[in-house]
């Protein structure tokens, strides 16, 4: 730590010691995993080193590198740590740990491959399938970007003590089970790969869709969201699936502010406000996803990209725009089936074909028990049969969606057009 | 190097085609033998022989028939030794069992690595 230092006021000690936790944290995290072996104890070393920083930043300055100051200092506490450990439990294990590290820092020379190795790790065994999609969810949001136990309790609308469980729970596994701290190798990869994104945008959606009790958005979880997978987009360049879910994310964040007015009211596309959406977002979006495509390599999250690309370019509402919507979710379907394409394929459907044809299509739905309880089967099947003139049905379906509605802007919107149809009739 | 307990879970009718298929069961426990991942396996008896003993308050429960009330029974095991869990998936899915049973997984605890009564250095936090 005998770098050379820079003087410091303690707004300035602050702010790199909140750049350094943004930007370095993770990096010294991971590295320090692969060599303890120990999650936990990591963790608890990097925490004292930010702490350490806090004092010490403001009172000598701070130092010209300050990633490689909290390196050194995670090192040294979780050194620390675990000859205080050795007195307790294990003694020999824990002595021969300490050997090897303090060898391996008197011989690593590091190369910026192994901590790109070092970071990926860490994901890939925080989004390990053999913990809960839960239990990945938290530990990634804590351990990979950073979150607090109280914030991502808050996040995900559960009490802290529950989030904290379900965290020691999962590194507890990591530790028992040996789960192990690697890259997967190439046979597994693509299946392991669409795990860490299932883990991302399950994280995005949890932010965007809002399910706060005030209906406010949780943009702080988008956000971490896309942070996460520009992470990953920098560590794997090769894999297009990467790319195509950021640029999907960021599609869909840049059009956020203009889905809900001034009064708190839903705005569908048609009606948005364009000045309102993130022109730097699309941009960067439509760029990832341009990219992605030259790999010759399709997947779903390009292909749903894609549609959220199609929607910012129309005014939403012209048949052409629905047919090229309806176009992109066929294959969808064909690429990765499931119900929810199938609705949303119904609903493009209905716009560019007529909403007799998307009831054709949704009546296999409506007769599929496992999806009684699923409301977006029944808004969109309210929206077709107010259009062909149902009201009787429209209505009921309005009925049914709006008591499955647990977002309440959704559900005020379906209120407001269940009223409408009602008006239109009396 | 750690151990894990792969527990074959089928339905009884199922896991009768164990015996019908053992060539290539043998393909499998032979490869596993060989590359020294295998410590022992066995098929069990079927349910109807199983006995479940619990201890409560110092008294000896025995009743007839296995813990779990579920269609899929106990139908086997291999005791494989490997460096994580990751390469014990790897077994666990070649087994023929894995296509139409399920097979649950446990490490092996070994006395050292007995829990310890008291708040863990994590619950605390």
């Amino acid at each position: 730590m005998s770098d050379e230092i820079i003087l410091a006021t303690p707004d300035n000690a602050d702010s790199a010691i909140r750049r350094a936790f943004r930007e370095d944290r993770a990096a010294v995290l991971a590295t320090l995993v692969r060599q303890v072996g120990d999650l936990q104890l990591a963790e608890d070393a990097v925490q004292d080193a930010f702490m350490a920083a806090v004092v010490g930043w403001r009172r000598d300055g701070i130092p010209n590198r300050p990633g490689a100051w909290i390196a050194v200092a995670s090192r040294n506490s979780a050194i620390d740590r675990l000859r205080r450990a050795s007195a307790i439990a294990d003694r020999t294990d824990r002595l021969a740990e300490l050997m090897r590290i303090e060898a391996q820092v008197h011989q690593e020379v590091r190369g910026s491959a192994t901590i790109f190795d070092d970071r990926l790790r860490l994901i890939f065994t925080c989004c390990h399938p053999a913990l809960s999609l839960p239990a990945r969810v938290a530990l990634t949001l804590r351990t990979v970007a950073g979150l607090t136990t109280a914030e991502i309790a808050r996040a995900f609308l559960v009490a802290e003590a529950t989030m904290g469980k379900r965290i020691v729970r999962a590194k507890r596994k990591i530790t028992d089970a040996k789960i192990p701290y690697q890259v997967p190798d190439r046979a597994e990869l693509p299946l392991r790969v669409s795990g860490v994104l299932q883990v991302i945008y399950l994280v995005f959606n949890e932010g965007y869709s809002a399910t706060a009790p005030d209906g406010r958005p949780r943009t702080e979880l988008s956000g971490e969201a896309i942070r996460l997978a520009r992470l990953i987009a920098e560590l794997m360049p090769a894999e297009p699936e990467v790319l195509g879910l950021l640029a999907l994310m960021l599609l869909l964040d840049a059009r956020r502010l203009a889905r809900v007015d001034a009064a708190g009211d839903y705005v569908g596309l048609e009606h948005q406000d364009r000045t309102l959406w993130n022109a730097g977002k699309i941009e960067e979006g439509l760029a990832h996803l341009e990219h992605a495509l030259t790999s010759r390599s399709i997947g779903p999250y390009q292909v749903e990209a894609a549609i959220a690309a199609l929607h910012t370019r129309s005014d939403g509402d012209d048949t052409a725009h629905w047919s090229a919507v309806a176009s992109l979710y066929e294959g969808l379907r064909a690429l990765a089936p499931s119900p929810v394409v199938e609705i949303n394929l119904a609903a493009a459907v209905g716009r560019a074909y007529g909403a007799h044809e998307g009831l054709r299509l949704l009546g296999p739905l409506l007769n599929t028990p496992s999806l009684e309880g699923y409301q977006p089967l029944h808004a969109t099947e309210a929206e077709l049969r107010r259009q062909v003139g149902d009201i009787d049905s429209a209505a009921r379906a309005y009925q049914k969606a709006i008591e499955l509605s647990v977002n309440p802007v959704e559900r005020a919107e379906l209120e407001r057009r269940l009223r409408r149809l009602l008006e239109r009739i009396t | 190097m750690p151990q894990y307990m792969l527990l074959l879970y089928a339905e009884e009718a199922e896991a009768a085609r164990g015996w019908e298929e053992l060539p290539v069961w043998e393909r499998v426990l032979g490869g596993l033998r060989e590359a020294g991942i295998l410590v022992s396996n066995s098929a069990l008896y079927p349910t109807e022989s199983a006995t479940t003993v619990r201890v409560r308050s110092d008294q000896v429960e025995v009743t007839d028939g296995p813990f779990a009330m579920t269609k899929e029974t106990l139908a086997g095991y291999f005791l494989i030794s490997c460096a994580h869990l990751d390469e014990a998936l790897k077994v666990a899915a070649s087994i023929p069992l894995a296509r139409y049973g399920s097979i649950e997984i446990r490490p092996l605890m070994s006395y050292e690595q007995r829990p310890v009564p008291g708040p863990s250095r994590a619950d605390i936090r």
